[in-house]
């Protein structure tokens, strides 16, 4: 039981550490432009496949490095050359600008890349068990994981409340035309943010392609997930959307390691019913089954009872 | 009076095109893209009711009508079974108070307000229907979906509906019901407030109006009509899957209400003909047509805002003033190079994307591994652009002088 419990703590801190990678740039880009990025997760999947094919020559390491740095460039030059030209059509135009990018990146990397897995794989240096517990091991690439999406939050942080530049992005959420007035070029800052936010999905790509595996579906399997978490954060907090991606990330991990279902809680309050019941499927069902749905279900439960999330301080 | 009349010949004609159609494409094909372009007109107007009409953005508009055609089916298996016995013509109404129902219940709170809040419950919704479906198997039917037999039920006028061009005579007549309801109700003052409530959801209220009862009562109608279409589609196929209610399908009823155009009543359906063509007639030529379509949806979105139905609205102040026929020759001038940029460019990635060494295009054969070929090609593309670029102006300065009127410009 303890062993479960451990591997599955470990196995939700390496996912929720993964999902605040992509959360904190969307969360960012939100609270600056009022948009929610949907192509967020597809600049994730470019990060992996971009990683891919640079590893194939080049090896995993200039991949870590140059894949981000590519996506990146390209999310910049969505939002310069794309988002701001539609910026004057309104918000539900932006956010349809942001659906139809997802839909052609997809499209685009099925024509470049085909719709087959890629095998990309984890550096070999890193293919070593870290440790070994209860006799099961923890791989040193999932340590990896860990070690680099702790150091992307500390300096994103640092950065962000510390730095001259941190503290001219946070002045250009909040009062956009007194810093254009102080001399700032609030554009150049916006392209700049999202271009950082996309690089941090790219980076989050180069890194969870290897374990998640590297296909065209695999920005539909985050891009939802991602979603929620801002949503339930808070939109627009970035320590909100850090709570809610280990929360999902845990809440995941634990439903998908436990055993429990309907069955036991039945049980526990004696009622049985018979195999042809009408509602059979519900009287079944087991928490592993649901756990897909968990984080929507909360998703729904939040926006109704909290529409501002945890820490989110917006109000519509 | 000169207005309602010309008004009713235009619903006639509708109705008239609609019941014609068959006459003259017969073909198997069309039939079954007929019937397609049915089901599609239906849901994207009842997208509209939301989107364009309410102000409401969905990202699971699909639930409605994947709930809508799951009980319709579930309701033909009963027609079979002789549980229950009604003629098949109705199963849609079914489909449709089933995606009401579900609007009913899930409209009462996620109403409560617009913008980026509603269009993520509905998003969470969405995924929340989609993935539960895999896990109720009895009535999802699973990955495989559940299917039934329409050909069951007390004959209408001796039509057993068993062949492909009866259920399209049918669909017609659910299209006509459909889209005069639905324009009727753009006039009702439910219809005239859920305009209001989106542009000004403030003012509403303060005139009286709750904000969240005017979109309730938008949500509901527009799951009624998603029920029928998903009622029509389940009629049509016989069959009916998860894929159906899942975000793909709400992605692709948002993309059509938005190439066909938000704003205007007519949008939509531009929009679903336009894309079920696309659907069914480009997937036979290159398995490539989803990249176009991406293409086409970003291009509309950057370049024509209100969709196709907008931009034949732009030429309503020409036509009015008898300038239309000055804009042929310029719209020639820009357009032939430009329909020549984008055949060398879809020859160019068909090209690398071809399996074999030749591809075969517009009566030419062009080689993979040759350089002269596609060194010709993209020399094609970069002057049919550059010639683009350069005819733009004379298109603007012809627009302008379509547009005013000889006496405006000194004032």
């Amino acid at each position: 039981m303890l062993e479960v419990f451990i591997f599955a703590t470990l196995n939700g801190l390496v996912t929720g550490l993964l999902l605040f990678m992509l959360a904190s740039g969307l969360t960012l880009i939100f609270s600056m432009m009022g948009v929610l990025n949907f192509a967020h997760a597809s600049f994730y999947m470019l990060g992996a496949y971009f990683a891919y094919s640079i590893s194939l020559t080049m090896g995993f390491w200039l991949g870590l490095i140059f894949a981000p740095l590519i996506v990146g460039v390209l999310g910049a030059m969505v939002e310069r050359y794309g988002l701001r030209r539609v910026h004057k059509s309104g918000h539900v135009a932006e956010l349809v600008f942001t659906f139809g990018a997802a839909f052609l990146i997809e499209e685009s990397i099925q024509f470049f890349w085909g719709p087959a897995t890629k095998n990309y794989r984890s550096p070999d240096i890193l293919d070593f068990p870290l440790f070994t517990l209860f006799g099961q091991e923890f791989s040193a690439y999932r340590g990896f994981m860990i070690f680099i999406s702790m150091a992307i939050f500390i300096v994103l942080f640092r950065v962000l409340t510390h730095s001259r530049i941190g503290i001219i992005i946070q002045a250009a959420i909040t009062h956009p035309h007194t810093v254009a007035n102080l001399g700032h070029n609030v554009p150049l800052i916006f392209m700049g943010v999202f271009g950082v936010g996309t690089a941090l999905a790219g980076l989050a790509g180069v890194i969870a392609g290897p374990v998640l595996t590297t296909f065209p579906g695999m920005a539909a399997v985050l891009g939802s997930i991602v979603f929620v978490i801002v949503v339930i954060g808070g939109l627009g907090s970035l320590a909100g959307a850090f709570i809610a991606s280990l929360l999902i990330g845990l809440l995941q991990s634990y439903a998908i390691a436990s055993s429990v279902g309907m069955p036991d809680l039945l049980d526990l309050l004696g009622v049985s019913f018979e195999a042809d019941h009408p509602l059979n499927d519900l009287w079944t069902v087991t928490l592993p089954q649901i756990a897909p749905i968990l984080p929507f279900l909360l998703l729904v439960l939040v926006l109704i009872f909290r529409p501002t999330g945890l820490l989110g301080k917006r109000e519509e | 009076m000169m207005a309602s009349i010309a008004k009713l010949s235009l619903w006639a004609g509708y109705l008239l095109v609609l019941l014609a159609l068959p006459q003259f494409f017969d073909s198997i094909l069309s039939i079954s893209i007929f019937n397609q372009m049915a089901i599609a007109i239906i849901f994207a107007l009842s997208y509209n009711m939301l989107l364009g009409q309410g102000g409401m953005l969905s990202f699971g508009h699909a639930v409605y009508f994947g709930l809508g055609g799951f009980l319709a089916v579930h309701t033909l298996i009963l027609i079979e079974n002789g549980s229950v016995y009604f003629s098949i013509i109705f199963i849609p109404l079914v489909g449709g108070i089933f995606g009401l129902l579900a609007a009913i219940f899930i409209g009462s709170f996620s109403t409560r307000k617009a913008g980026t809040v509603f269009a993520m419950i509905s998003l969470g919704i969405g995924e929340l229907i989609a993935a539960s479906s895999l896990i109720f198997v009895s009535f999802f039917g699973g990955e495989a979906g559940v299917s039934g037999d329409r050909t069951f039920g007390p004959l209408f006028f001796g039509v057993d509906f068993a062949q492909d061009l009866e259920i399209y005579y049918l669909a017609a007549i659910w299209v006509f019901i459909a889209t005069v309801f639905m324009y009727l109700f753009t006039q009702t003052p439910a219809g005239r407030m859920a305009n209001a409530v989106r542009d000004n959801p403030e003012r509403a209220e303060f005139i009286g109006y709750s904000a969240r009862r005017v979109r309730f009562i938008s949500f509901c109608a527009s799951g009624l009509f998603a029920g029928i279409a998903g009622g029509l589609f389940a009629l049509n196929y016989e069959f009916i899957t998860e894929e159906n209610l899942n975000a793909a399908t709400s992605g692709r009823v948002l993309l059509m209400a938005y190439i066909g155009g938000l704003g205007y009543f007519i949008g939509p359906i531009i929009g679903a003909v336009v894309l079920t063509l696309m659907n069914s007639l480009l997937s036979n030529y290159s398995e490539l047509w989803l990249l176009y379509l991406g293409v086409l949806f970003l291009l509309t979105v950057m370049f024509l805002p209100r969709g196709f139905a907008g931009l034949i609205m732009m030429h309503q102040v020409a036509w009015l003033r008898g300038t239309l026929r000055r804009l042929a020759l310029p719209y020639l001038i820009t357009g032939i190079p430009a329909f020549i940029f984008i055949l060398a460019s879809i020859a160019m990635i068909e090209l690398s994307h071809t399996d074999g060494e030749v591809f075969h295009y517009l009566g030419v054969s062009l080689e993979r591994g040759s350089s002269i070929d596609w060194m010709l090609i993209g020399g094609i593309a970069i002057a049919a652009f550059l010639a683009t670029r350069k005819s733009l102006q004379q298109l603007k300065d012809a627009w302008e002088d379509a547009n005013t009127l000889p006496g405006d410009e000194d004032s």
